[in-house]
């Protein structure tokens, strides 16, 4: 198994719609907050400890090439 | 300098006595000389002294120090004390726990159960007051050396130089009556987190100090909270950042408040400062006594190596870590069941010198789990960004309702012995199927057998286990007797040391690890890692 970065999610408008809306009126504070707790509820979905070494690593480099 | 106490006694146990060593024109030669009479130098010279060899411990103080440090003593540590001949006092003396409760703010999160497995001498833990616990290794001494054990210990005897020669270290002393030298074959460096020994060798120690700070109180109280470690992060009653209860022998109670790194520590120390975040805590109707209160910061550091020539470091001079997980003191005992056959077996002259190489080595191994160990509990108790406190209070706010985010709340992660994996000594597994906890390497799980235990039949010398397989009940190699003990396959034995297999041979250290394993007794095998585990090859 490896990471999956390529599309995955049914319906991605729709998911984004309910990820930025379930900020919507948080302080930056709690933003962050839901925010962590989020990474941690998805992370234990995933398990695989080096997927998550792979995500991080995607994650960390972000756009750069 | 003066020859002043720098901390209160609660022992006087080995007051100042002059030697002879003290009227000699030319220094008196000793094999093993121990600097530091903590908890760590006395085992080590209660382990030579009763393997018969001659060793003299010098601390610059007349006994045990007062003071709240050490509580926690963990399983492994009850076993080498046990081998020693004073785990009962200890174990009789301790209080004994199991249950662990860890609140956020006002809400129980989460409540671990060590749960002890049946079938070991010693439990998991017990809580002990670190004098005591000194007082029970001291009172072994006594009894060892009027038995005959070649120990001495001389109090208000402080090192103040040593200088290093290939083949041993001339040591000046100073005493009430003046200085004196010695010289010593082998110089043990057992003087506590700030080693002098190491500032006169000029040696590094290096790690981290963590910004933060530990109220540490003390107290008698007449409550009634269970036996169970209590911590809090971010308690409701906002006495600290966080919080811990434990329990202690005599009624006495550990209570830990985190303060932060700014802080005014005279302040904090006074009385009325402290009652008031007592009293937060345990309510206005609570009458406690104060015994004792001091305020530590923690740092996890060790140094590059163990061993320099002739002189060999252990305990917190050699490593020290932050006390989450109890594994200062826990720690340094294992480095002294490790060192003392290997020293043993090198001043009889039947390993070669490189042996003590592998102390160095299995060591520094076991204080870098110590301390990466207790540094990521302290990273979680203490965080030291906004973002890492953010995640740290996500699991927290989790793991009352989601299971999954409890193995991640860090509050210490208690002291297990390590395994010397991949390390020299150990002959690679030559046993398919058996069980990851034996394999070479492991200490030894204790089990029951024939109404008493294995581990009261194991350690001191090199032995031969055999499980529903015959050993010879002696075996002579590489200049070593070794013993052998034949027991069935039944019960816990067989659950621990022979898994998915029928029989299996384990050849076993002195100090109860394992050092190879194979399905059935085979001299050339056994010898080969015998010679292996003398440091031979
Ligand atoms: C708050 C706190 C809580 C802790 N809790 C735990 C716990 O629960 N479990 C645990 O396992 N560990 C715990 N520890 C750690 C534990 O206390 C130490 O790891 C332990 O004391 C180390 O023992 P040691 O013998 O190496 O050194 P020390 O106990 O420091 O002894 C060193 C000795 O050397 C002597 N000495 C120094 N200089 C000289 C000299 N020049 N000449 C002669 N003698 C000298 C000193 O007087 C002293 O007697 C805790 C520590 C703290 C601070």
């Amino acid at each position: 198994m490896f990471l999956n970065t390529l599309p995955n999610i049914t319906d991605p408008d729709g998911f984004y719609a309910e990820l930025l809306g379930v900020h919507e009126g948080l302080s930056d504070e709690d933003s962050i907050a839901l925010n962590a707790r989020l990474v941690l509820i998805l992370a234990n979905h995933i398990g695989d400890r080096a997927i998550l070494t792979e995500a991080l690593a995607v994650a960390t480099k972000g756009g750069a090439k | 300098m003066p020859l002043d106490d720098r901390y209160q006694l609660a022992f006087r146990l080995y007051p100042y006595a002059r030697s002879a060593d003290q009227d000699t024109d030319r220094p008196v030669r000793h094999p093993v000389v121990v600097m530091g009479g903590g908890p760590v130098g006395i085992a080590m010279a209660l382990d030579l002294g009763l393997q018969g060899i001659p060793v003299v411990l010098l601390d610059d103080h007349e006994g045990v120090g007062q003071g709240s440090r050490a509580i926690c003593f963990a399983k492994r540590t009850l076993e080498i004390a046990h081998r020693y001949g004073c785990g009962r006092p200890m174990l009789d003396n301790g209080v004994l726990w199991n249950v662990g409760k860890v609140f956020h703010d006002d809400r129980q999160i989460y409540e671990f159960d060590l749960l002890p497995e049946d079938g070991h001498r010693n439990p998991a833990f017990i809580n002990l007051q670190q004098p005591h616990f000194e007082r029970f290794l001291v009172e072994r001494v006594r009894e060892a050396q009027a038995a005959g054990a070649p120990i001495a210990l001389r109090g208000k005897n402080r090192i103040d130089a040593v200088a290093v020669r290939d083949d041993h270290v001339v040591i000046d002393i100073t005493t009430p009556d003046g200085p004196y030298r010695i010289e010593a074959d082998w110089l043990i460096g057992c003087d506590g987190a700030s080693s002098p020994l190491r500032k006169m060798m000029g040696l590094d120690f290096e790690g981290r100090v963590f910004q933060d700070n530990f109220l540490i109180a003390d107290i008698t109280m007449k409550a009634d909270f269970p036996t169970e470690r209590w911590f809090w992060f971010e308690p409701h009653f906002k006495s600290g950042d966080s919080a811990l209860l434990h329990k202690q022998p005599d009624g006495v109670w550990r209570i830990d408040f985190q303060l932060g790194w700014d802080i005014d520590r005279k302040e904090e120390m006074k009385e009325e400062n402290i009652r008031r975040r007592l009293d937060a805590m345990l309510g206005p109707d609570v009458e406690y006594e104060l015994v004792w209160t001091s305020i530590y910061t923690f740092q996890c550091r060790r140094m590059r190596n163990f061993r320099h020539g002739r002189v060999i470091f252990a305990g917190d001079a050699a490593h020290q870590v932050s006390p989450f997980g109890a594994r200062g003191a826990n720690s340094g005992i294992q480095d002294v069941d490790n060192l003392g056959w290997k020293l043993g077996l090198v001043l009889n002259g039947t390993a070669p010198e490189s042996l003590l190489d592998s102390y160095d080595l299995e060591r520094r191994h076991g204080a870098d789990e110590n301390i990466l160990n207790s540094s990521r509990s302290t990273d979680f108790i203490t965080p030291k960004s906004k973002i890492s406190r953010a995640f740290r209070n996500a699991v927290l706010d989790l793991a009352e309702h989601h299971a999954f985010a409890r193995p991640l709340v860090n509050s210490g992660r208690l002291s297990v012995p390590c395994v010397y994996d991949g390390l020299p000594l150990n002959t690679p597994d030559g046993l398919p199927g058996g069980p990851a906890r034996t394999r070479p390497g492991a200490p030894c799980p204790d089990a029951p057998i024939g109404g008493g235990f294995l581990l009261d039949h194991l350690g001191w010398d090199f032995a031969l286990l055999g499980v529903g397989v015959d050993v010879p009940d002696r075996f002579d190699a590489e200049g070593l007797t070794l013993r052998g003990l034949t027991v069935p396959a039944e019960g816990d034995i067989k659950d621990r040391y022979l898994g998915d297999t029928t029989c299996a041979v384990y050849l076993i250290r002195p100090d109860q690890h394992v050092a190879g394993r194979w399905p059935a007794f085979d001299a050339e095998r056994v010898s080969a890692a015998l010679a292996r585990s003398m440091g031979k090859d």
